[in-house]
């Protein structure tokens, strides 16, 4: 009791002032206890404030891609060397890796390449444009030797692979959709400044960290633990980037070769890629005898109208689902099928929209808004996914003439492996 | 005569795209160019804006989290019953633990001049859970507030808090502009 004495008279000594106060909001001016005057020479600390990261160390980072960019395709296009590659693979998962914690990364900065495109007050730095665009570049000259030895994901798989199995064809085509669900997806949340969701859901960036949420951390150890039995799963089956690589690298114009002269056909390197990311020869005169190639070619490539239709309907039907990963439309959704939550004093979000002032209208049409732009933006989406889905599936009937066992220019990461295994010397 | 046909138009629908694809890339390159910026960018909070939801202290990649109290002494009070380091219910306006706010005790409370009390952050042992943050703002100035606290915070692409701030509190600025800090202080006042 004497206590609770003492609080009613040190508070006493304030009330007057505390009375005096009308608002409840507060700025630097306004103060409801003034600074005392001091008598005893008190020195007022100051506020500790700590710099981040020095710019200059950022154009370092730019620098060090630069440099294992070049040195990548200088190993994999001149030297041919397995074993520098290999060493080079360390070195990225230790400076882009466990160093720089896994941020910056050339597959996140697609959403902020993309978010500078529609959100006007975003202006993306150079930093990060450079780092969109350089792996890019190297990709369309060389192969994707981006992959091969400088992606910190990409390297960290690397290095655990134990005993690759080969997948079936099919599975592999089919699993290799997803990387581009993953890039539609990651653009247009990134375009109507919902999420960015290639960071969110990056299964390795909290093994860099050694921190992070105990489910992503889980999730990021089962891809290892799978890419021991199947090379880079994340590369091949998720990674959002991989298909601008892929893109560029099946267009590149000197892309590493299996042998440095002549095929001998013996199919070491085929049993050496992890990937199954190298060709067989065309079995030129059973294609010729069956006669189905020209035929499917046509059928397949009428279908592609039909696909692009399907993956439109598909967006359109699917805007009002994916809006729901916004913010604010998810909270004006809430809000209205849900009225009673106004009363829960646990939900956080509610609470501090009814105490924000914003009356309910301004987050219904702002909800409005971006759910228009989910609508436009799914169907673009989904006519680009259907017509993914179209070209994966005229590409299977296309006939490319090919006698020796290539590297696939798109699939293959430029790892290596196959030139340390072909015994053809020069 | 034929294979060299073959190998000919190969190579020419394929410098043919390799210049495209190269193109494009110009494009895009070209496009963001127009709009860019030398520097980059940090996450910020805005002590004015922030409703003290506490989600500072379990979102943050970083454990315990990048955001911490920061103490603006310009604003201060030097209150002897201090709203941010005291619980409403304590016993006795002392330092023993059970009267306490902070459930890190990461306020230290020093006596400079009766009645006159100093309250200085331990930063190591912030948790960022903005409860005397809350205290200070409803009974005293607002003199302590959260901040992002860049020694720390790993600068993800996208701030997990910030994709949950009930308040949108949590925005990027330019790297130069990191800090805003209650109570009109500036960086170059300070140094």
């Amino acid at each position: 009791m004497r206590s609770a004495g003492n609080i009613v008279f040190l508070f006493s000594r304030f009330l007057v002032v505390v009375m005096l106060l009308t608002t409840y909001s507060l700025n630097a001016q306004e103060q409801r206890f003034p600074r005392p005057e001091f008598e005893s020479g008190y020195q007022q600390p100051t506020v500790v404030t700590p710099e981040p990261r020095a710019q200059m160390m950022e154009y370092f980072d730019v620098a060090v891609l630069v440099g294992f960019l070049i040195l990548a395709s200088w190993l994999m296009i001149k030297r041919r060397s397995r074993r520098g590659m290999m060493w080079l693979v360390v070195s990225a998962v230790a400076y882009f890796g466990f160093f720089r914690n896994g941020c910056i990364c050339p597959i996140g900065s697609v959403q902020n390449v993309t978010l500078s495109f529609f959100d006007p007050t975003y202006a993306v730095s150079i930093v990060i444009l450079l780092f969109f665009i350089l792996p890019l570049i190297v990709t369309l000259f060389y192969g994707r030797t981006f992959c091969g030895g400088v992606c910190p994901l990409g390297a960290l798989q690397d290095l655990v692979i134990v005993k690759p199995m080969s997948l079936p064809k099919w599975l592999n085509k089919t699993l290799g959709l997803i990387p581009y669900i993953f890039l539609s997806l990651a653009v247009l949340y990134a375009a109507t400044g919902t999420d960015f969701i290639i960071c969110r859901y990056d299964p390795f960036i909290g093994i860099f960290r050694m921190d992070g949420m105990f489910i992503m951390i889980a999730l990021g150890i089962s891809f290892l633990l799978l890419g021991m039995f199947i090379g880079r799963p994340y590369c091949r089956f998720l990674c959002p980037y991989g298909v601008l690589l892929s893109w560029m690298s099946r267009f590149s114009s000197k892309h590493v070769t299996i042998t440095p002269s002549k095929c001998i056909q013996c199919k070491l390197c085929v049993k050496s890629c992890p990937f199954d990311a190298i060709d067989y020869p065309t079995k030129e005169k059973e294609v010729v005898k069956s006669g189905l190639g020209p035929k499917r070619f046509i059928i397949y490539a009428a279908l592609i109208p039909l696909w692009i239709a399907l993956g439109v309907y598909i967006g359109a039907k699917s805007h009002v689902f994916l809006s729901k990963g916004h913010k604010d439309v998810y909270l004006a959704e809430l809000m209205i099928s849900n009225p009673e939550v106004k009363d829960d004093p646990d939900n956080i979000d509610v609470q501090t929209f009814l105490k924000s002032g914003k009356t309910m209208d301004t987050l219904v049409s702002e909800a409005e808004v971006i759910r228009g732009k989910f609508y436009t933006g799914s169907m673009i989406a989904g006519g680009f996914l259907g017509l993914v889905v179209g070209m994966t599936l005229l590409n299977t009937v296309v006939f490319r003439k090919q006698e020796d066992y290539v590297p696939h220019k798109g699939n293959c990461y430029s790892c290596g492996r196959c030139m340390d295994y072909c015994p053809v010397d020069k | 005569m034929d294979k060299n046909k073959s190998t000919n138009r190969r190579e020419f629908i394929q410098s043919g795209a390799r210049l495209s694809l190269a193109l494009a890339l110009g494009g895009i390159g070209g496009l963001s160019l127009s709009k860019i910026t030398g520097d980059d960018y940090v996450w910020q909070i805005d002590p004015f804006e922030c409703t003290q939801c506490g989600r500072c202290a379990t979102e943050c990649v970083m454990s315990p989290s990048a955001v911490k109290c920061i103490h603006a002494y310009d604003l201060c009070g030097y209150c002897d019953l201090c709203g941010g380091y005291f619980k409403p219910d304590a016993n006795q306006l002392s330092t023993a633990g059970e009267n306490q706010l902070c459930p890190t005790a990461a306020i230290e409370r020093k006596f400079i001049e009766e009645p006159y009390f100093e309250y200085h952050i331990i930063e190591d042992l912030c948790i960022g859970c903005a409860k005397c943050v809350a205290g200070c703002t409803s009974f005293g100035n607002g003199s302590l507030h959260l901040q992002i606290i860049h020694s720390i915070c790993l600068n993800c692409n996208e701030c997990s808090i910030a994709r949950v701030c009930p308040s949108d509190a949590i925005k990027r600025v330019k790297a130069s502009d990191a800090y805003k800090v209650k109570g009109g202080f500036s960086k170059s006042e300070e140094s």
